[in-house]
């Protein structure tokens, strides 16, 4: 019998938390898979944020950091500049990257830092229980907008990858989602493309990955999936937002 | 050995450089910018990386990456910066990483002046930070000092996988003094087997965290921090006494304030007093016990604590040690004012009047 299909070697065999229909398990599957993919997982250091994704060092099946809430760019930073020949990666929330890491993660792209980032963009604070994220869209209910986000209140959605693609250092931004099998093949793609790059050694990558929660969006996983194609992808296109190329070394 | 001038900031990078520093990640704020440009300069010719952070939170935060796998990483500032990196230091001892920081103490509250102070000697020994943990904290009181307790100081955060606080005042690191370069001490250290150095065919991933959701896994852990406290307490304390014994009058003091008591000293005793000084130069441990046993002789009337912030702060420490066994009278300036060996004569003088 010929084995078709099989768990990461990139992923350890503890279970997963993540609420049903969440897409955080995918997204862990898809970077265990690049790594693994492309020989570059036993010398990978992954840093986890402060959010739902918190015990990702209990999945990948690599060595890990935990870092401070939004501070994953700067632990990343550290670690990367003093390992430059590994593949060093953060796995962030839009909580944690875009509202209180902001500055952390702008500053990393900007000096080119070069490791990649994988933003998980689910336009909502998870962890803590569905608050306002800096992402989340207008109109869009959250417990600390309840009848809907407003312009006056909260500003407009924040577009970090397009944002990020604008700083130099920035070399690969791409906006994807794995909401079906064609998009996941596209997010790993990407995935693969922001590591080979990293370790070309040509600049800070950056994937934001769309993403559901079912459970604070108050939705089933499939009505989750129609909602995110619905409301989300309008107003944050996928798609390749830089690709610089690789540069003359 | 030969003697060189050195300014303190740039000794303070250098003497890390020397003890096998690998990177260091800072950000600029008076009177320690001095630091970061020496590393800018140096550290990279030395083999290591130099980093200048966003911010201080940055800083600290890639102190914790680099250390984390397992280099030997520093980051220095001052007070209002040193404010930022709290967050940054509960994580470095929750996850028991090790790391040098250096604090060259400037006035405050707030934005303060630019001015020597000792007012973050809160922050330093009970903790900036969320939680319960310590800190290591090294108080020298002159150039020299300083150079040999950054040299000593990555051993000591490696030892005990625990961050090392030097704090020294702005004047220190302004100041120009002639200094030897000692032999960087050198401790037997465990292997850095917990380093999140990348995987490599080892049977298990490394994960440096200090998070524990089972309230009973938190409380053990705790439990496990404070035994190591309790270790470092036991092997690290450090004081200096100077002529205590016979002394009827102790002056506590530490770094600046503690070595112009040296002249004070003189001064009280060419008038006849039996003055005698006593030095923390660990603030946390903090040399309690020899303290409290100096304070039960018959001889030591009183104390004088004599520290560069308003209302005294590691007198808090002074009382907690001596216990009550004996009165203790506090002079101290903040926001850049130093004691002087004048105010310490009279104030001496006038605490020893008031018990005989
Ligand atoms: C300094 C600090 N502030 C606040 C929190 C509380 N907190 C934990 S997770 C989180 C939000 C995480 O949201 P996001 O980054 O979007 O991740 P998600 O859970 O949605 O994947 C917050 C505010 C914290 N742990 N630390
Ligand atoms: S709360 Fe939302 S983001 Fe968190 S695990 Fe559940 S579905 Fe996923
Ligand atoms: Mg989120």
């Amino acid at each position: 019998m010929a084995i078709v299909y099989q768990k990461s070697a990139g992923l350890t065999d503890k279970e997963m938390h993540y609420c049903p229909g969440c897409n955080h398990g995918i997204i862990h599957k898809l970077v265990a898979e690049s790594l693994v993919e492309l020989g570059l997982l036993d010398g990978a250091i992954g840093v986890c944020p402060v959010g739902c994704s918190v015990f990702a060092y209990n999945y990948f099946n690599c060595d890990m950091q935990e870092a401070a809430h939004g501070r994953a760019p700067a632990v990343a930073t550290g670690i990367k500049r003093t390992h430059p020949t590994q593949a060093v990666f953060t796995y962030q929330g839009d909580g944690d990257l875009a509202s209180i890491g902001a500055a952390e993660i702008v500053h990393a792209a900007m000096r080119g830092e070069k490791f990649t980032t994988i933003f998980i963009n689910n336009a909502i604070y998870g962890m803590t229980g569905g608050q306002m994220a800096p992402t989340t869209l207008i109109g869009q209910r959250a417990t600390t907008c309840q009848s809907g986000r407003t312009v006056e209140q909260a500003g407009m959605p924040i577009r970090v990858a397009e944002m990020l693609s604008t700083l130099d250092g920035c070399v690969y931004a791409e906006r994807v989602c794995v909401t079906d099998i064609a998009n996941i093949n596209k997010a790993k793609r990407a995935i693969k493309k922001a590591f080979e790059k990293q370790m070309n050694r040509e600049g800070f990558t950056f994937v934001e990955i769309l993403s559901t929660c079912p459970t604070n969006w108050g939705m089933t996983p499939l009505k989750a999936v129609d909602w995110l194609k619905e409301n989300m992808i309008p107003y944050y296109p996928l798609g390749v937002i830089k690709d610089t190329g690789a540069e003359v070394k | 050995m030969e003697k060189e001038l050195w300014k303190g900031n740039e000794a303070i990078a250098e003497a890390a450089i020397r003890a096998g520093c690998d990177c260091f990640f800072g950000y600029p704020i008076t009177p320690q910018s001095e630091v970061p440009e020496y590393m800018s300069a140096h550290l990279p010719k030395a083999g290591g990386v130099f980093v200048q952070s966003e911010s201080e939170v940055a800083a600290i935060n890639m102190v914790y990456g680099a250390a984390g796998s397992g280099k030997r990483a520093m980051t220095s500032s001052s007070s209002p910066g040193v404010s930022l990196k709290q967050e940054g230091i509960t994580y470095l001892a929750g996850a028991e990483v090790p790391a040098v920081i250096i604090n060259c103490m400037r006035g405050g509250p707030g934005l303060g002046t630019i001015q020597p102070s000792q007012g973050d000697y809160f922050q330093a020994t009970r903790g900036g930070g969320n939680g319960d943990y310590r800190t290591l904290v090294l108080a020298p009181s002159n150039v020299q000092e300083t150079v040999d307790f950054v040299q000593e100081a990555f051993d000591i955060a490696d030892q005990y996988r625990n961050p090392v606080m030097v704090v020294c005042d702005g004047l220190i690191g302004q100041m120009m003094e002639p200094i030897e370069w000692h032999p960087v001490p050198k401790r037997k250290l465990p292997p850095k087997d917990w380093a999140t150095s990348g995987k490599y065919g080892r049977d298990h991933t490394n994960v440096i965290n200090s998070l524990y959701m089972a309230p009973e896994d938190c409380d053990q852990h705790n439990v496990h921090l404070d035994e190591k406290y309790a270790e470092i307490a036991k092997n690290e304390t450090r004081w200096e006494e100077v002529d205590c014994d016979g002394a009827e009058i102790i002056i506590t003091a530490y770094g600046t304030p503690a070595r112009i008591a040296l002249t004070a000293l003189e001064t009280l005793r060419s008038a006849g007093l039996k003055v005698g000084l006593f030095r923390p130069i660990t603030l946390w441990p903090f040399p309690e016990k020899a303290l409290h046993d100096l304070a039960g002789n018959p001889h030591v009337k009183a104390f004088l604590d004599v520290e560069m912030s308003s209302s005294g702060q590691m007198l808090d420490d002074v009382r907690l040690s001596v216990e009550g066994q004996k009165p203790i009278s506090y002079l101290g300036h903040a926001g850049g004012v130093m004691p002087t060996v004048e105010e310490m004569v009279q104030s001496a003088k006038k605490a020893l009047k008031e018990v005989k």
